[in-house]
């Protein structure tokens, strides 16, 4: 076989972080090359430098394909040397048809004007090759997530496609079309197509490919030959095989008897797809001063678990008691829970954390308003204080708490975010990936912050996919996979190995 | 020097000077609409020949615009909130003829009338914040709506005609003004007392203001600029109560007005109230999460929208002594183009009430001073459709600046 790209070398840096390190990576003409890492490992980065989103000359390193060294400008740039990349996310117009939707951008037509017939011809044509059995002019979103990733691979294939890149391909799709997709690539692999397969489910890819890198930590740390017989834990040990240093604080942990909260039987339902069930009767505790760590793949539920618990932000058909320090306590709003003693801090602070053309001053204090006002005024000096206040306490990097939060470095926008909670004063905080996207220092900084509100009597829930993280902070572990608790664990006896085993043990009981 | 309270105060005039003008091109965006009005005032008194200024002229000016004004307030809070109110029009004509037809029609006594009409309003702004807020649909096509319905309701309750007199008491809403306690010949000295008392505390309140930022050690507004802003607001203020006291005093219908704009300010600018809804506008999903319920504040932020332009309605028929099927109509467009002007962002969560109150008298202005120099209405449509795409530029200009 022939080799059609070889990445050499490739390194990456972003501000303050080497995003890849002389990563090298090869794959032969026709196989199907299985990408391998933990979240964060430099998967989604590499292929971003192959793909042509980030140009030629921002990163250092060779990208040879076809044995030619490539200067890919944009995503067209590779595109027309047939690499096509289709995201988790999918890429689809969902009120255009089937055919329009392969086409887009790449019409059939003449001087402008569309061929029709042409077009849904063609279509027929790729529908066919991917074992799609819908209608051309069938809307995309009347079809199932199974079906519309079927689309992108036939729109994929209409570009000519000589490597397809697949990003989790079947990490929202059933068992069914999981099964359907990995024959589908099995199929190319016989036509001649190279595939190239993110995933975390590390039984589809010893199903499928043949060959593997792993990455880990922005570097490829090893490349299995799946012919010599690869068993998972081989793979597992490879992802997450890093000694822990002291990158946590020292910490002695004075847990209390008293739980804190409990949830039992906790179920929520997708909010447009009401019958399929998100989180399914999860049950667990916390208790006073107890640092609990949720740990799990993207996908698990974890953050719309947290997102229901706290006043029904998402979800719904959302079933279970939770009692907060033995009565059962009132989520039904936020407003309710926040007075229950429950905060939430977002994984997207963007989105969800920050009011971003505001000041420092004034996210602060917006979770507990009252308590800088008399009455219905707000009393500006006792604002400032208390934006000072945390300012200094979590060192948030600003020219002065009047500086809009969209400027701050992602670090202090979470502390910003932090400070917000820890003004609420709540007994029980949840983190939904505290630590995602800042800077190691920060992220020190944090833990710290995490420690000492556990040694004040506070119960801290961290959710991270990030398993060293939590194995550093937490002193108990549940595990969570497709919607459910699957394991619990001192943390003192986790291992990465042990988290990763019961996450895919879980998975292939399912099916 | 670090003990002084104004430490800024001690430098020599010529940074002084300096500072105010670094300060000055900081802060373009919050003052340049208050220059920006007194440059047009400016310029068409003297383009005028001195006719703008004349206390019966001023007076007039204030009256015309007092209707837009009150309404720019409650558009204010709907646009920070980052929603649109297209009814405020309809709304204003048919509270109005809802007011003329139970007073002369059903001989409801004023009062009692004036009361109701308020209630309506709001019930009407409810119901479409209702829709808004709980349903989540889109606060354009709502209001679109709610155009057409009160529009097409005027007309139903007026049965297409005039409806009129009203009762010279209800007229005094408009046309009344304050009563001289010193019954001076040809000059209301009560007014022009009140003038100066308003100017008086708004200095107060700056000063307060001042010491309290340097107290917390957030004063960055350099000492002259501090002192001339001031000066030209006491100044502005006296003089222009001086004006209109030497012609018939203030206007009822600006006690009113003045209220609002002060109720209004502390409001958006003080109360936990108004932070929520300059949050929500902000960002509505991080201000849900952190436990405000903005459902509850949009709709509320609606009903009041309503009840403003209720008593929009009241004064603008009592100004016209009586309904009529077209009153109202492109009012709207006025209203929101007065707070655009005013700095308001369409994306919600910026934008003050004075900012509005003086884009609202830039066009105000700008309508009476091109009457007065005889310009058509074709081109005052022009230059004023101009003026409001000059000012948000210069706004998002601005913006992306700093």
């Amino acid at each position: 076989m022939a080799t059609l790209l070889e990445m050499r070398d490739i390194t990456k840096e972003f501000p303050g972080v080497k995003a890849l390190d002389q990563v090298n990576l090869k794959v032969e003409e026709g196989e199907i090359h299985a990408l391998v890492g933990e979240n964060g490992a430099g998967k989604s980065t590499l292929m971003k430098v192959l793909s042509g989103v980030y140009p030629h000359g921002s990163y250092d390193g060779d990208i040879l394909f076809d044995g030619e060294v490539q200067h890919f400008r944009n995503i067209r740039d590779s595109e027309t040397r047939g690499i096509i990349i289709i995201h988790q996310e999918l890429a689809l117009i969902p009120l255009l048809s089937v055919a329009e939707n392969i086409f887009l951008g790449n019409e059939r037509a003449r001087g402008g004007v569309i061929d029709w017939r042409e077009t849904e011809r063609r279509a027929r044509q790729l529908l066919d090759r991917v074992g799609l059995n819908e209608s051309a002019r069938a809307i995309v979103a009347d079809l199932g997530l199974g079906k519309q990733q079927m689309v992108e691979i036939a729109k994929a294939l209409s570009k000519d496609v000589r490597l397809l890149i697949l990003d989790e391909p079947t990490s929202s799709l059933n068992e069914q079309d999981s099964a359907k997709l990995l024959a589908l690539l099995k199929e190319f692999r016989r036509q001649g197509v190279t595939s190239i397969l993110i995933s975390h489910k590390l039984n589809e890819i010893s199903q499928v490919a043949d060959t593997i890198t792993v990455l880990r930590d922005g570097s490829a740390v090893a490349r299995l030959d799946c012919s010599d017989g690869i068993s998972e834990d081989d793979i597992i040990r490879d992802m997450v095989g890093r000694a822990l240093d002291d990158r946590y604080p020292p910490r002695k942990p004075r847990i209390k008897d008293e739980i804190a909260m409990e949830v039992s039987d906790w179920t929520v339902h997708h909010p447009v797809q009401t019958e399929r069930a998100v989180v399914r009767n999860v049950s667990f505790h916390v208790r006073r001063g107890e640092v609990l760590g949720i740990a799990g793949l993207m996908g698990a539920g974890r953050t719309e678990l947290a997102m229901s618990l706290f006043g029904r932000s998402w979800g719904r058909d959302i079933s279970g008691t939770a009692r907060i320090n033995g009565t059962v306590a009132d989520l039904s709003t936020v407003r309710s829970a926040i007075n229950a003693g429950l905060a939430y801090a977002t994984e997207d602070r963007k989105t969800y954390g920050l009011v971003l053309d505001d000041s420092i001053r004034s996210n602060v204090p917006l979770a507990k308003l009252d308590a800088i006002a008399d009455g219905m005024v707000v009393n500006r000096r006792r604002e400032a204080e208390v934006a000072e206040r945390y300012r200094d306490r979590l060192a948030i990097k600003s020219s002065s708490i009047e500086q809009e939060t969209v400027n701050l470095s992602g670090g202090n926008q979470q502390k910003v975010v932090l400070s917000k909670w820890l003004f609420a004063d709540p007994d029980i905080l949840i983190l939904d990936e505290p630590t995602r996207g800042i800077d190691v220092g920060a992220k020190y900084e944090i833990y710290t912050v995490i420690r000492d509100l556990a040694a004040a009597g506070k119960s801290i829930i961290v959710i991270s996919s990030e398993m060293p993280e939590l194995l550093g902070i937490t002193d108990r572990l549940y595990v969570m996979n497709e919607g459910r608790f699957v394991a619990e664990m001192a943390t003192a006896e986790a291992s990465q190995e042990k988290i990763m085993a019961c996450i895919i043990r879980s998975g292939e009981r399912q099916q | 020097m670090s003990h002084v309270v104004d430490s800024t105060a001690e430098k020599p005039a010529g940074e002084q000077a300096r500072a105010s003008w670094r300060f000055l091109k900081n802060h373009l965006r919050e003052y340049g609409i208050l220059f920006a009005l007194i440059a047009i005032m400016a310029f068409f008194q003297i383009a005028t020949g001195g006719i703008l200024l004349k206390p019966v002229n001023l007076t007039n000016l204030v009256l015309q615009n007092s209707y837009i004004v009150i309404m720019a307030i409650g558009m204010l809070l709907v646009i920070v909130a980052g929603h649109i109110d297209l009814s405020v029009g309809s709304v204003l004509g048919f509270t109005g003829a809802l007011a003329a037809v139970m007073i002369v029609n059903w001989d409801v006594h004023y009062l009692i009338a004036g009361a109701l009409c308020l209630v309506v309003g709001a019930l009407i702004g409810a119901a479409q914040g209702f829709w808004v807020a709980y349903f989540r649909i889109p606060s354009f096509i709502v209001t679109l709506a709610g155009m057409l319905v009160f529009k097409g309701l005027t007309l139903w309750l007026l049965a297409g005609q005039s409806v009129g007199p009203l009762p010279p008491q209800f007229q005094l809403i408009a046309s009344g003004f304050v009563p001289d306690l010193f019954a001076m010949e040809g000059f209301n000295l009560m007014s022009f007392l009140i003038g100066l008392a308003v100017a008086t505390g708004l200095v107060l309140l700056a000063l307060r203001t001042r010491v309290a930022q340097a107290k917390t050690g957030t004063l960055e507004e350099p000492f002259a600029f501090f002192a001339a802003k001031t000066a030209i607001i006491f100044i502005g203020i006296s003089w222009m109560s001086w004006l209109m006291a030497d012609f018939r005093g203030l206007p009822n219908v600006f006690i009113v007005m003045a209220l609002l704009i002060a109720v209004y300010s502390f409001v958006t600018s003080r109360t936990t109230t108004g932070r929520r809804i300059y949050a929500i506008g902000g960002n509505e999903k991080a201000a849900t999460l952190s436990g405000i319920n903005s459902k509850r504040l949009v709709f509320l932020t609606f009903a009041n929208m309503g009840m403003l332009a209720a008593l929009a309605g009241l004064v603008f028929a009592a100004r016209l002594n009586t309904a009529t099927p077209k009153a109202g109509a492109t009012f709207e467009l006025d209203v929101i183009a007065a707070v655009f002007i005013g700095g308001a962002s369409m994306a919600g969560g910026v934008g003050t009430v004075v900012g509005a109150v003086v884009g609202a008298f830039i066009m105000g202005v700008m309508n009476n001073g091109m009457s007065i120099l005889g310009i058509g209405i074709d081109y005052q449509q022009v230059i004023k459709g101009l003026v409001l795409l000059a000012a948000v530029i210069f706004d998002v200009m601005n913006k992306k600046k700093g």
